[in-house]
């Protein structure tokens, strides 16, 4: 339910004119929900960043997510799986 | 691996049973500037207040829409989870926030110039909502308004 959410508010904020990119935990909600940019991860619920006090880890995720913001190929919706 | 198998059976036919809302049209905005001139905001879905903001309600029927907002001065590891799920391990984001609300390498990434500025405030909501309809019409475009306000270029969402 969380991935739905946060994939709705995504697209009331571009409708806003604010660009988003939303993390993912299940390919399944991404691809019925549709968010405007979404980065698949492949960890379970609860660890969207990966790991408690791993700050490399946690960073590798927001480097592939900020990474979409700067894609000028990508096209709504856009699904990439990380690691990419 | 975040698939629908982490769940009990009950949530697994659940989920698969669940008329989930799609977004038609997809709205896009593409980045106007270069990151490293950008305002940044997060927003996170795992129900983090902090200490003296009202907890989320997990009692709430189709799940508790409102959303709190998180100055960028937040102490990250002040933050409390209130989320009702209890269909998740809750331990890591205990242990550590950032997991969902990564302020700190939010701040890291401004500080190293790949980001421009972090913004005064980001938002938590509470992301286990089964009725989406209050959430759509009302806290969503509220919310965004003051992102859009402040100045905002671009969010990064972490749902739980």
């Amino acid at each position: 339910m969380c991935s739905q959410a946060v994939g709705l508010f995504a697209a009331e904020l571009e409708r806003q004119g604010i660009s988003t990119v939303a993390i993912q935990l299940l390919r399944e909600v991404a691809l019925k929900v549709h968010p405007p940019r979404a980065l698949f991860v492949p960890f379970r619920h609860g660890y969207p960043l990966d790991a408690p006090q791993e700050p490399g880890r946690q960073r590798a995720v927001l480097e592939a997510a900020l990474r979409m913001l700067e894609d000028r190929n990508l096209k709504p919706p856009a699904l990439v799986d990380f690691p990419g | 691996m975040g698939d629908l198998s982490e769940f009990s059976l009950k949530i697994q036919l659940f989920l698969r049973a669940y008329r989930w809302r799609r977004i038609d049209p997809v709205p896009w905005t593409p980045l106007k500037k270069p990151l490293s001139e950008c305002r940044v905001a997060l927003v996170s879905s795992a129900g983090l207040v902090m200490p003296g903001q009202e907890p989320f309600d997990g009692g709430k029927r189709g799940g508790d829409p409102s959303f709190r907002e998180i100055p960028a001065n937040v102490e990250v590891q002040s933050l409390v989870d209130t989320h009702r799920s209890r269909s998740f391990d809750h331990s890591g984001i205990r242990r550590d926030p950032n997991l969902a609300f990564p302020i700190d390498r939010l701040r890291e990434l401004s500080e190293s110039g790949r980001i421009g500025q972090v913004n005064r405030r980001h938002l938590s909501f509470m992301g286990s909502l089964t009725a989406t309809g209050a959430f759509v019409r009302d806290t969503a475009p509220a919310a965004a308004k003051l992102f859009a306000g402040d100045g905002v270029d671009a969010a990064l969402l972490v749902p739980v």
